[in-house]
């Protein structure tokens, strides 16, 4: 004890600097997995405040998990998260990788340059500006789709409640809103790769197609599969504001908007189910976390280097 | 241009050759160029097209839709912001004071917290180390942070629910702990305490002003996130009397104008119920919103490049 108070004291600069940080991690990170209890217990406000209320609300067991999972809103929410996902982490490592190879190839770099900022725009913009330029193209009666509509004589679309779109939409507007910002990543690794692979290629006779083929893109390979897999560890995890904000919170697309992270939402703002979304946001959580264990572990086996922990 | 029209004479015969080898063809140049072009134009169009609606006069508006040319043009949405917008300038000001605040706050916790991880002599690294990054792997989920806030905090519909959920992320920890340990050496620190310097004068007077360019990168994601915020309003603010953040009050008038037509009843030159352009006083507040960023970021993208790179190195 005494040489752990002589180790406290030792270190009391170092100490004093994590303190600020110390405390607001236990009460923003930590006190929240604590209130997670919420999920086995039936929450009732207490006026002893909030420890008293969490403390006597009564155990239920696992039954907010029972009737969450009763419902086929687990299926659908669980659905569509993981699809999305899927279908984003492959549209979106494409989709970078290509602009990456194509933005390092232009002859003008000074016209890359500018080609890279104009592609970085969406990503420094929220979704609710991202959903006011969406409704441009879908306002049922402004929108230019439907104008184009028109234009061609086909029947106008009420966009924000057909569902049969939406899967598109926001694959699309997802993909789009990122390329800027994931390409960077890969032009970086594509700027950092040795120059003598490409000129000892150009000697073997080697044409640019090869020169793709055989030298960048394996050179990229390790970050794609690193990045892959930790994109796979937040598979259960998706942007709120991209399903809440850019379908309008429309109720008709709920069976193709609906993910995990807005079921809770919802669930916590307009039913007021406390102990349900809380089961929700632990079933999300408690996957998530075995998601990123098995993708670091998978990393590490590949490449230790590159492992998060 | 003139200094890419004398390079190649400057260039000597063997360099030249062997970058027009590893060069792609012209023709594939051009193929690369409309490809790329256009995916950045789209990404830059959405932006000019709503500051065209936003000047598009609004009965126009209502007959032919949003459109790039519209037949007539109009400044009236501008002019009924800026004579209307006593409250629209209150929320520019809450988001102002919540990005400035906030991000002060931010890289005072990233930058001691992040600076102690860095130091190789802190006895306890491994476990701040750990308290730190296991946030990255579970969170207690929307949910109990709710709870926290408005049961524990009690800070629901003041202007701390918007900043204290924000301030602090392992991922910039991550990243300020690595700019630290890649350019801040160890022995720089070791002779400044062998010179008398204490632990807190070495990280004021030595550590960060050597870290400017690592603080930029911090305070720049963290000013974006806090301008950009609308979900902690969306989830903290619930009365209507209280001016909300630009970005969530855009979102409000995005389902319904009361709150415009409100102030409406103070202007004499605007009916309230009919002369109201609407659409386009909108579509101008989303592009007052954007426009600080637009203008802003072609500056700054730079250390936002740094900072991902830097982050995804493991330090």
């Amino acid at each position: 004890m005494a040489a752990f108070w002589k180790k406290i004291v030792r270190n009391r600069a170092l100490l004093l600097l994590v303190l600020p940080g110390t405390v607001w991690f236990l009460i923003f990170a930590y006190l929240p997995m604590f209130g997670t209890v919420l999920a086995f217990k039936d929450f009732r406000i207490s006026p002893d405040g909030f420890f008293a209320s969490v403390l006597s609300s009564d155990w239920v067991g696992f039954k907010n998990f029972e009737y969450l999972f009763q419902t086929s809103d687990a299926y659908v929410i669980t659905r569509n998260t993981i699809l999305y996902n899927v279908a984003m982490i492959i549209l979106g490592l494409v989709s970078a990788v290509g602009f990456a190879v194509l933005l390092s190839e232009l002859l003008n770099k000074r016209m890359a340059k500018v080609y890279q900022t104009g592609m970085f725009l969406p990503h420094f913009l929220s979704w609710v500006i991202i959903s006011y330029f969406a409704f441009t193209f879908l306002s049922p009666d402004k929108g230019v789709l439907n104008q184009l509509a028109a234009y061609f004589g086909t029947d106008s679309v009420s966009w924000y409640s057909e569902p049969k779109y939406w899967p598109f939409i926001i694959l699309f507007v997802g993909i789009w809103k990122g390329i800027g910002y994931n390409s960077v990543i890969y032009l970086a690794a594509i700027t950092g790769i040795d120059k003598s692979y490409y000129e000892a290629a150009t000697i073997d006779g080697a044409r640019k197609w090869q020169q793709i083929r055989y030298i960048t893109l394996p050179l990229l390979r390790p970050l794609m599969i690193i990045l892959t897999i930790l994109a796979i560890g937040g598979i259960f995890r998706s942007d709120f504001g991209l399903f809440y904000q850019l379908p309008k919170d429309s109720g008709a697309l709920y069976p193709v908007t609906n993910v995990i992270d807005t079921f809770v939402y919802r669930g916590l703002m307009n039913m007021g189910d406390i102990g349900m979304s809380t089961a929700a946001g632990l079933y999300q959580s408690l996957v998530g976390l075995v998601l990123i264990l098995t993708a670091n572990y998978i990393v590490r086996k590949i490449d230790r280097d590159q492992a998060i922990f | 241009m003139a200094q890419t029209a004398v390079k190649p004479r400057e260039i000597p015969e063997k360099k030249r050759k062997k970058r027009d080898y590893n060069a792609i063809s012209p023709l594939w140049n051009v193929l690369f160029n409309i490809i790329v072009g256009l995916f950045a134009f789209s990404c830059i169009f959405p932006f000019l097209f709503v500051i065209m609606i936003s000047l598009t006069d609004e009965q126009t508006l209502a007959l032919e839709g949003f459109s790039l040319w519209p037949s007539r043009f109009s400044t009236a949405a501008y002019s009924y912001i800026f004579r209307a917008g006593s409250d629209l300038l209150v929320s520019f000001g809450v988001t102002l004071s919540v990005t400035v605040i906030g991000t002060l706050l931010t890289l005072t916790l990233v930058t001691t917290y992040a600076y102690a991880l860095s130091r190789r002599s802190f006895e306890f690294r491994g476990f701040f180390s750990f308290l730190a990054f296991f946030t990255m792997l579970f969170s207690g989920g929307m949910v109990p942070g709710y709870i926290v806030m408005t049961q524990f905090l009690h800070l629901q519909n003041t202007i701390w629910a918007l900043i204290l959920p924000l301030s602090l992320s392992a991922f910039s920890i991550i990243v300020m702990r690595t700019f630290f340990q890649t350019t801040v050496p160890d022995e720089v620190i070791e002779s400044a305490k062998i010179d008398g310097a204490g632990e807190f004068r070495a990280f004021f007077s030595i550590v960060l002003p050597i870290s400017l360019p690592g603080i930029a990168t911090i305070g720049l994601f963290s000013a974006l996130g806090y301008w950009n915020d609308w979900f902690n309003a969306l989830l903290y603010y619930n009365k209507p009397e209280l001016t909300p953040p630009l970005q969530y009050l855009l979102m409000r008038i995005e389902k319904n104008m009361d709150f415009l037509t409100q102030n409406a009843q103070y202007l004499g030159n605007f009916d309230a119920a009919a002369g109201l352009p609407t659409e386009t006083v909108r579509m101008a507040m989303v592009v007052l919103a954007t426009l600080p960023i637009v203008m802003a970021y072609p500056f700054f993208q730079r250390y936002f490049v740094q900072g991902l790179t830097v982050g995804s190195v493991k330090g």
